[in-house]
């Protein structure tokens, strides 16, 4: 499976996306911030990259502020 | 024993929020937002719930507008030092906690301009002094919610309007009634709010918290420490969003919890309740000094116009004699003296001397304070 990450600015926005993403049932999770991606937020959250678009588009509507998205 | 003594920190606790100290400790040990591993995470995933909660319950909207800070005393000096520069003018009233009045008037030796309005010797403030106070305009009008020294409730929502008018913000330091009154920010009016986590709110000593509007520029407040945050870390200067902007250095994730189960604790018992419960003890309070020769009651005796906060005096007796014999005659916990509020003991002429304060909680009941009248005419008559 090819992943993606979502970085943030703070650890807040983190958790706010987690939060969102987990109550719409998809499978995510927290990690460390791969050091390939510079960040401003040691935490980001790894996703099925063939889910980008519906991560995306949740992310905005909730207003998670995001850092970037990236494929791994 | 009987204590009396919540207007200083609650006691007991409610089961819950013991139990939270050793979960979250076994469950949660990681430091916040700072390592990624999964006691980490779960760490930084309950402070960004209790944000949520937080926010929820003082209404203020967006979870990250709600900053942690040790106490209050931290919460109000983060504002004051953080906002006012020299020539700003700041209004606040003659019944602040030293929380209040020791940045203020140490602002004030830097050049800050500082109004004490006067309140009425119960303490109340009236809203007419407020509007003259304000007509020559101020970046700050601060003030408590209810008075710790005699409970008094001051009106908010009506100072809102009048200092937004004025061109002033709004900082609230609501010690006393969170988790007693209901404190709705947005309906209020209140730009800044400040609150403690250890009196009604239920938690632990170590914890507190201001939350911050959508009307206020966060710009214009600067950290009152920096440092590491877990966020920028490539950068040696200080972030300059929210939450991390005033929230440098490892969390207090043991208080956070804590006080999490203290606020759901409220919410289950009913914030509405607890304030009905706490009056009826203050009118008991109130009803059963006044047939005592020699006491004479501070403040509004009036448990409509006050939390639950009764300070009182025996005319020719010094307060500490009559403190200390409560306590070891009859294990009735008060709080003799000035309150760390010199300004309010003035205001309603108990200074230097203070005043015994009886604060009944949430776990107090009526037989409580029956035991504790009688144990007060008895020490007060001999």
């Amino acid at each position: 499976m090819t992943h993606g990450v979502v970085l943030f600015h703070t650890t807040s926005a983190a958790m706010r996306a987690e939060k969102v993403l987990m109550k719409a049932g998809y499978a995510i999770k927290l990690i460390p911030t791969p050091r390939e991606f510079s960040s401003d937020c040691g935490i980001a959250l790894r996703f099925d990259w063939n889910q980008h678009d519906q991560v995306k588009s949740l992310l905005d509507a909730a207003h998670v502020e995001i850092d970037a998205i990236r494929q791994m | 024993m009987i204590y009396l003594d919540n207007a200083a920190t609650s006691w007991p606790k409610p089961p819950e929020v013991l139990r939270a100290m050793t979960n979250v400790l076994e469950r949660a040990g990681g430091n916040p937002g700072r390592s990624g591993h999964q006691l980490s995470i779960e760490a930084a995933r309950i402070m960004y719930q209790v944000r949520e909660d937080i926010a929820e319950f003082f209404h203020a909207g967006d979870p990250l507008r709600v900053v942690f800070t040790s106490n209050a005393t931290h919460a109000i000096n983060l504002v004051l030092r953080g906002l006012l520069k020299p020539g700003d003018r700041v209004v606040t009233s003659s019944i602040e906690h030293n929380a209040v009045m020791r940045p203020l008037r140490s602002l004030e030796k830097q050049g800050v301009n500082l109004h004490v309005i006067p309140c009425a010797s119960d303490g109340s403030l009236d809203v007419k002094q407020v509007a003259k106070a304000l007509s020559f305009g101020a970046r700050l009008v601060v003030i408590n919610h209810a008075s710790n020294v005699v409970g008094t409730i001051l009106p908010v929502a009506e100072i809102a309007p009048i200092a937004h008018q004025a061109g002033a913000l709004l900082l609230v330091d609501a010690a006393q009634t969170a988790g007693i009154m209901s404190v709705d920010i947005q309906a209020m009016g209140i730009d800044l709010l400040v609150f403690t986590g250890h009196k009604a709110l239920l938690g632990p000593p170590g914890i507190g918290g201001l939350v911050i509007s959508h009307s206020v520029d966060v710009s214009q407040i600067e950290p009152l420490i920096s440092g590491g945050t877990g966020s920028q870390s490539e950068l040696e200067e200080q972030p300059d969003f929210l939450p991390d902007k005033f929230e440098s250095g490892t969390p207090n994730i043991v208080g956070i919890a804590c006080l999490h189960a203290g606020i759901h604790w409220l919410i289950g018992r009913g914030i509405q309740a607890i304030w009905a419960h706490e009056k009826e003890l203050a009118y008991a309070l109130i009803d059963g000094l006044s047939a005592i020769p020699n006491v004479e009651i501070h403040g509004t005796c009036n448990p409509d116009r006050s939390v639950a906060i009764v300070s009182f005096t025996v005319a020719g007796r010094h307060v500490s004699e009559i403190g200390l014999r409560l306590d070891e005659e009859h294990g009735v916990l008060t709080r003799v003296g000035l309150h760390c509020a010199p300004a309010a003991h003035k205001t309603i002429g108990s200074f230097p001397e203070g005043t015994i304060r009886l604060a009944p909680g949430v776990f107090t009941t009526r037989d409580d304070i029956h035991t504790a009248i009688r144990a007060i005419e008895k020490v007060v008559r001999s």
